[in-house]
């Protein structure tokens, strides 16, 4: 599966479900200017884990938050199944 | 007279008999363990040992047997009665164990009732460690019973298991009556006893909301005609009091709030969830109040304290019994919101599951719900609920979708389930209550 692509969609979904106007999704986009609240993106890390199998939130603790949306693309993609 | 799967005696069998089988060993002021595999035997030996034994103590069935020496040492447990073998095996550092026979035999002699016999029953704590809830048979049998006396034709039942508060109470009420009792086993399926009610002609039964939610799912509900329908030990939501006033529209039915630390608070019988407000001061003799949001109680129905020495208080310095149900007022009326230490916490904000499982309960589909919390690494938590449906087999995927669509419309944003997974059956407890992991 496509990280960045199920990532993306997972985004969009969310926002859909909770009425949330999606800032457009680049590289350098601030996570906290995206339009989702914390509850969405817990949301959003929650179904990724189901998606993808991953959750590098929970596996290193010491990790540095993302702070982009290009970060939380790499976050996922360098993180292990 | 009182029925079990297998067994039956009239009250006076059991009140003039003996269901102990070695009679050599003395009972008199001593501390009993019952620890026996049915409820009819537990029923005979209780019967038999009040007002000889210095304290009986009830150990129900479901409760792992890794806490039998805990239970046996904090209760100074002398005598241990069992039917099981397996547990008769090992001591557990009980001075005597004693066989409990397969039926009564008529004593030659009445006891006299010489003692005022402490009554132990086990609530189960967090932690999976029971505590020891120190009772008498007048705080435990002492309760305005909210129906008519017993006619002839009286017949009770309860889905509960009576080594459990919600069950012993009905036993004591029958066996203080005279009334005739139809006791529940856990070796039969619920379309199984509900087959033997109907055959007994059972008019007032009694369970929690979990056992009728499954009650109604059989396909024998319709076979039973209760005059009176009893709902206790989890919250009662709107949807369960509907489903059943619409399954038995000529019974009575009513709510009630009890305890096995509290005893029996009230009862409701308006047909609506909660309760009203004059109901905190519509008895004298049990003292009600909501404080620091939690449902306090202080009457003679309460259990004195917890055997131990580093078990908690039961009652505060004023007598009241904090029973941890959270209640809020809304509007004229108060209602059940969940247990304080029951809560999910999303971002910091709480969520009472038998909230959201009220509300997911009131969906046409749904025949009942369980609420869990789901560890989340951006805010604690997120609530999750596996769902049972109405009919099997119904179409999952739109089911899934049309009760979160509900949930949406009904609730608050962090307490709409993130997840509905649609499960065959939920677990209930052998207190009649919805298995919640902590």
């Amino acid at each position: 599966m496509d990280t960045k692509a199920e990532i993306i969609a997972q985004f969009k979904q969310v926002a859909g479900e909770h009425d949330k106007r999606l800032a457009p999704l680049t590289d350098d986009l601030a996570l906290l200017d995206s339009g989702l609240d914390s509850l969405c993106f817990a949301i959003v890390v929650a179904r990724l884990e189901t998606s993808l199998g991953k959750d590098p939130f929970s596996e290193d603790e010491d990790a540095r938050f993302p702070v982009t949306f290009g970060d939380f693309v790499r976050f996922y993609e360098n993180a292990k199944s | 007279m009182m029925v079990g799967l297998d067994a039956k005696a009239t009250w006076d069998e059991l009140v003039h008999g003996s269901i102990v089988e070695d009679r050599s060993i003395d009972l008199r002021g001593q501390s009993v363990l019952v620890a026996t595999s049915d409820q009819f035997r537990a029923a005979a030996v209780l019967i038999e040992l009040d007002g000889i034994a210095r304290r009986v103590v009830l150990y129900p069935p479901d409760l792992s047997r890794e806490h039998l020496p805990y239970v046996a040492k904090t209760a100074e447990a002398d005598i241990l009665v069992t039917d099981q073998p397996e547990i008769a095996s090992v001591t557990h550092g009980i001075g005597s164990v004693i066989q409990c026979g397969r039926s009564i035999v008529p004593l030659d002699a009445d006891h006299d009732a010489e003692i005022e016999t402490e009554w132990v029953l086990l609530t189960s704590g967090t932690t999976g460690r029971p505590k020891l809830a120190l009772h008498t048979l007048s705080s435990l049998a002492d309760s305005a019973w909210h129906t008519d006396p017993s006619s002839g034709s009286t017949v009770w039942s309860t889905f509960y298991d009576m080594r459990r508060y919600g069950g012993l109470h009905i036993f004591l009420h029958a066996a203080l009556t005279g009334t005739s009792l139809v006791l529940s086993s856990a070796q039969e399926s619920t379309a199984d006893f509900l087959a033997r009610v109907c055959a007994h002609g059972v008019t007032h039964i009694s369970g929690t909301p979990s056992h009728w939610r499954r009650a109604l799912m059989s396909s024998l509900a319709g076979r039973i005609a209760p005059e009176y329908i009893r709902m206790s030990g989890e919250i009662v939501d709107q949807a369960i009091l509907n489903q059943v006033k619409l399954q038995y529209p000529h019974a009575r039915v009513a709510h009630t709030f009890a305890s096995t630390e509290a005893g029996v608070g009230f009862y409701v019988d308006d047909g609506l969830m909660g309760f009203p407000p004059e109901l905190l001061a519509q008895n004298p003799r049990v003292e009600i109040k909501v404080q620091d949001g939690t449902l306090r109680i202080r009457s003679t129905r309460t259990a004195s304290r917890y055997l131990g020495a580093d078990s908690p208080a039961l009652k505060d310095a004023d007598g009241f019994v904090d029973t941890g149900d959270t209640v809020e007022l809304r509007g004229e009326r108060h209602y059940f919101t969940g247990r304080r230490d029951g809560t999910i916490n999303v971002g910091g904000y709480k969520v009472h599951p038998e909230e959201v499982e009220a509300v997911i309960n009131r969906h046409p589909v749904v025949a009942m719900s369980l609420v869990k919390a789901r560890k989340n690494p951006i805010t604690g938590s997120l609530v999750i609920a596996d769902v049972v449906l109405k009919t099997l087999g119904e179409g999952s995927a739109a089911s899934q979708q049309d009760i979160l669509q509900y949930c949406r419309a009904e609730l608050d944003p962090h307490k709409v389930p993130t997840a509905i997974n649609i499960v065959p059956m939920l677990a209930i407890g052998d207190s009649g209550k919805l298995v919640r992991h902590a």
